[in-house]
């Protein structure tokens, strides 16, 4: 009996290796149908008096294209795409084609992105010498495993549209040595252009207050980016006089959390909070999640419902509905779409004409991202340099300074991060976000 | 079955340390805090009957879907991984069914009644079909073969038919409430039931007159009815029918049933089609009481659905209802009283434990002995 015992729990674990391995499959083949790279779109009649092209640049994105995060991920490589095509696929005048393929960092068998996937992904690019940036991640998990990867090839400059967690490239006093210890070169090659939690985590904590609300219980999903997010928010709601009922990690995959919603529906003297904040990404079960607190704990009106840039795209209110998404809060660091500088807001025109509406705050960023590489390689170029050298591309990127982009001029820090500090806050309104206004 | 009297059980001080080692050493960490579980007990005593609903209705499902790993397990001992995933499709299709033919939109509750009644029929077909094609295609052919093989095409159907999941939930032409988001998001399943039984579309508490704190609406009572009643269906089926007899003779001992002229083909067939059938069923029953179409949801429900089933002891059809609710009320105790976050770690922490003390599971596995 206990021999059979054995077979079947053998058999579990075989299964579950079996699973992992699943998870390792090249990311190419996976079933996002509009991610073709054009990677062969040669500019071939199109190309300049000058010379015809000496080499070959290739970029790579690497972002979850199997998940709920594709409606982001889809929305920003369209975007990179959109910038390569004004470029015409092309570089220093001509002199160099470009290349761009989208890569999958996710995974079917987790239905997020996969630290394994991003592994290989991180390494196939370092292997491959004409790969000179690498536009990624979407996930702060993700960046934290491909960063000592890439700082180790060249160093490979890696740009990340989306990545929020601010230990990646700002030391925390209480956790000494983290940050550095992604850099095992030494020399940074990691940079962002999206504004980090340290700011988006008080900012929500200070926009919950003004709600009117004076308790709080906190959710996250228990990955570097959401449970960062929380954390920052937990802080600075005690800072500010907000009383924190609770912070627990979710099971990001349960098929309900309607006994967790008890709980919280009592959880303030036998009432419900004021507000509940969670700090995830829409993949991990977010839209389920607010459907067992609506139905536990009513509307967003009476419980407000509020959440970090993970949560704010369609897939998130899709998968809640409608009306019960109604009144839901997400914050995203810039500025809403109609108050992007002129440069932006060409990009938004230049978008919809191509792709049709665009809703989701992300694509500006992977536009960005890609502007960033291209001045870099340009820049490069510009001072008589060798752009497939990619020390020499890591460190044209931070030395760029007032950089009149899509997000407005801005400029990079040692560190990487930008000198944008806005976060704008949206409301789910009638089936969609509406911008309710933006905080520094 | 049996255990053989000694005269000092070691085995049973090693396991009763190990028992200690778990609560107090990991317990803490997990949050397993007993005085504050006793406080939150004390302090709100209703809680806990309300948790005790939540665990009841979620362990319905459980139990439904166990059913067909239990099932399917009696008979070939293989592990039907791709048996979570039919349960998914059984939610794709109730909700397609119920967008084509208007239901979504309609506020009627006649025309409601009649739409889920049809939605039921078609997911309980199409998960039936589904399932037996699934053996005839990938292991009816690796029958013979050592055990592996049809274990790792197992996992391969489930993959597919996840992939077949992600596409589905991508035709928006099909249900317009898809939305334009892509098949990797979650859809909403539309709370049917609270809108025929309230034009406002509301969940209809059944005790919100006792003036207790408490919720148990329409929706929990309809998943215990139609769950228990599925439940004692498939018991006198497999009790009291030729076929059941068949296909209890198959699990006991597959050469001796050929022998006496049982058509092994079909009977391994029909377990598959009833398998099938119950996890398109339990698809509608988690769409209308979780209110969620997802292509990975059938994962999660496979694990835990083989869990309650390993629990109840393998091939044993009470036992697999049996460790579906005993899993739904674990779960629902651990979101309420410890941490969502370590449900799972209590839940197969309780697997091994009580793997521990009765190797077959709470009611014993009834499968086949080796020819």
């Amino acid at each position: 009996m206990t021999k059979r015992l054995f077979a079947l729990l053998s058999v579990l674990v075989v299964a579950s290796l079996a699973l992992a391995a699943c998870g390792t499959t090249p990311p190419a083949a996976t079933e996002a149908p509009a991610t073709e790279a054009p990677a062969t779109q040669a500019p071939a009649a199109t190309e300049p008096p000058a010379a015809g092209p000496v080499g070959t640049l290739k970029i790579v994105s690497s972002l979850p294209m199997t998940g709920s995060s594709l409606t982001q991920t889809q929305t920003i490589v369209n975007a990179m795409q959109l910038r390569l095509e004004q470029a015409n696929y092309t570089a220093c005048g001509g002199k160099y084609t470009l290349e761009y393929e989208a890569w999958d960092d996710a995974s079917a068998a987790l239905g997020k992105w996969d630290p394994a996937v991003e592994t290989e992904n991180a390494n196939k690019a370092a292997a491959d010498p004409a790969i000179v940036a690498y536009l990624g991640t979407f996930n702060s998990g993700a960046a934290k495993l491909s960063i000592p990867i890439l700082n180790q090839a060249g160093p490979l400059t890696m740009i990340s549209p989306a990545n929020t967690n601010p230990g990646l490239t700002k030391a925390d006093k209480d956790l000494p040595g983290v940050t550095d210890s992604y850099y095992p070169t030494g020399v940074r090659n990691y940079s962002r252009v999206v504004a980090a939690d340290d700011i988006q985590g008080k900012v929500a904590a200070n926009f919950v207050k003004s709600l009117g609300a004076t308790t709080v219980y906190i959710l996250d999903d228990n990955e570097l980016y959401g449970k960062g997010v929380a954390d920052v928010f937990e802080a600075t709601a005690k800072e500010i006089g907000l009383t924190v009922l609770g912070h627990e990690s979710i099971d990001p995959k349960a098929a309900d959390y309607k006994a967790l919603m008890t709980k919280i529906s009592t959880s303030n003297n036998g009432a419900a909070p004021d507000a509940i904040y969670v700090g995830m990404v829409v993949d991990n079960n977010a839209s389920q999640l607010l459907k067992d607190k609506v139905a536990i704990m009513g509307d967003n009106e009476k419980v407000k419902y509020v959440g970090p840039d993970g949560i704010q795209t369609q897939a998130f209110i899709d998968g809640a509905g409608a009306d019960v998404a109604e009144g839901a809060y997400a914050s995203v660091a810039g500025v809403p779409l109609d108050k992007l500088p002129p440069s932006g807001l060409q990009f938004v025109k230049d978008y919809e004409a191509k792709y049709g509406k665009l809703t989701e705050p992300y694509a500006v960023y992977g536009y960005e991202t890609m502007n960033v590489a291209l001045k870099a390689i340009e820049d490069v170029c510009a001072a008589g340099g060798d752009p497939a050298d990619r020390a020499a591309v890591n460190t044209a990127v931070f030395a760029i300074k007032n950089f009149d982009g899509a997000l407005g001029t801005w400029s990079f820090d040692a560190n990487g991060d930008t000198s944008l500090t806005d976060m704008t806050f949206y409301q789910v309104q009638g089936g969609g976000y509406v911008s309710v206004g933006t905080f520094k | 079955m049996e255990t053989t009297k000694k005269k000092f059980n070691w085995r049973g001080l090693g396991v009763s340390l190990l028992v200690l080692y778990i609560v107090f050493l990991i317990g803490p960490i997990a949050s397993l805090d007993v005085p504050s579980i006793v406080t939150a007990i004390k302090a709100n005593p209703i809680q806990l009957i309300q948790f005790l609903i939540i665990g009841i209705s979620n362990g319905a499902i459980i139990a439904i879907i166990a059913l067909g790993y239990t099932m399917v397990y009696g008979i070939i001992e293989l592990i039907n991984f791709a048996h979570g995933d039919v349960y998914m499709i059984g939610v794709f299709t109730s909700l397609t069914v119920l967008s084509v033919t208007g239901t979504l939109d309609s506020k009627d509750p006649v025309k409601i009644a009649l739409g889920l009644i049809l939605a039921l029929v078609v997911a309980v077909v199409v998960g039936a079909v589904l399932n037996a094609s699934i053996e005839r295609l990938a292991y009816r052919r690796l029958r013979n073969a050592p055990r592996l093989a049809p274990l790792i095409s197992a996992i391969g159907m489930s993959f597919i038919i996840e992939n077949l999941g992600l596409m589905w939930a991508a035709q928006a032409w099909l249900v317009p409430s898809f939305g334009t988001t892509g098949g990797a998001s979650q859809k909403v399943f539309p709370d049917m039931l609270s809108v025929m039984f309230n034009s406002l579309g509301q969940d209809v508490n059944l005790l919100a007159s006792s003036g207790l704190p408490l919720r148990f609406t329409i929706k929990d009572l309809l998943v215990i009815i139609l769950a228990v009643s599925l439940m004692i269906g498939l018991y006198l089926f497999v009790q009291r029918t030729t076929l059941g007899k068949a296909m209890r003779a198959t699990a006991q001992n597959r050469d001796a049933a050929k022998m006496l002229g049982i058509d092994i083909d079909w009977v391994i067939t029909a377990t598959f089609l009833i398998g099938g059938g119950l996890a398109g069923a339990a698809g509608l029953m988690a769409g209308l009481y979780n209110n969620t179409a997802w292509w990975f949801m059938g994962f999660r429900a496979g694990l835990q659905s083989f869990t309650a089933a390993v629990l109840g002891g393998i091939g044993n059809i009470t036992g697999a209802m049996l460790g579906g609710f005993l899993i739904g009320l674990l779960a629902s105790f651990s979101d309420g009283y410890l941490s969502t976050r370590w449900t799972n770690a209590w839940v197969f922490t309780v697997l091994v434990l009580i793997l521990l003390f009765r190797p077959t599971g709470l009611l014993g596995e009834q499968t086949g002995q080796k020819a």
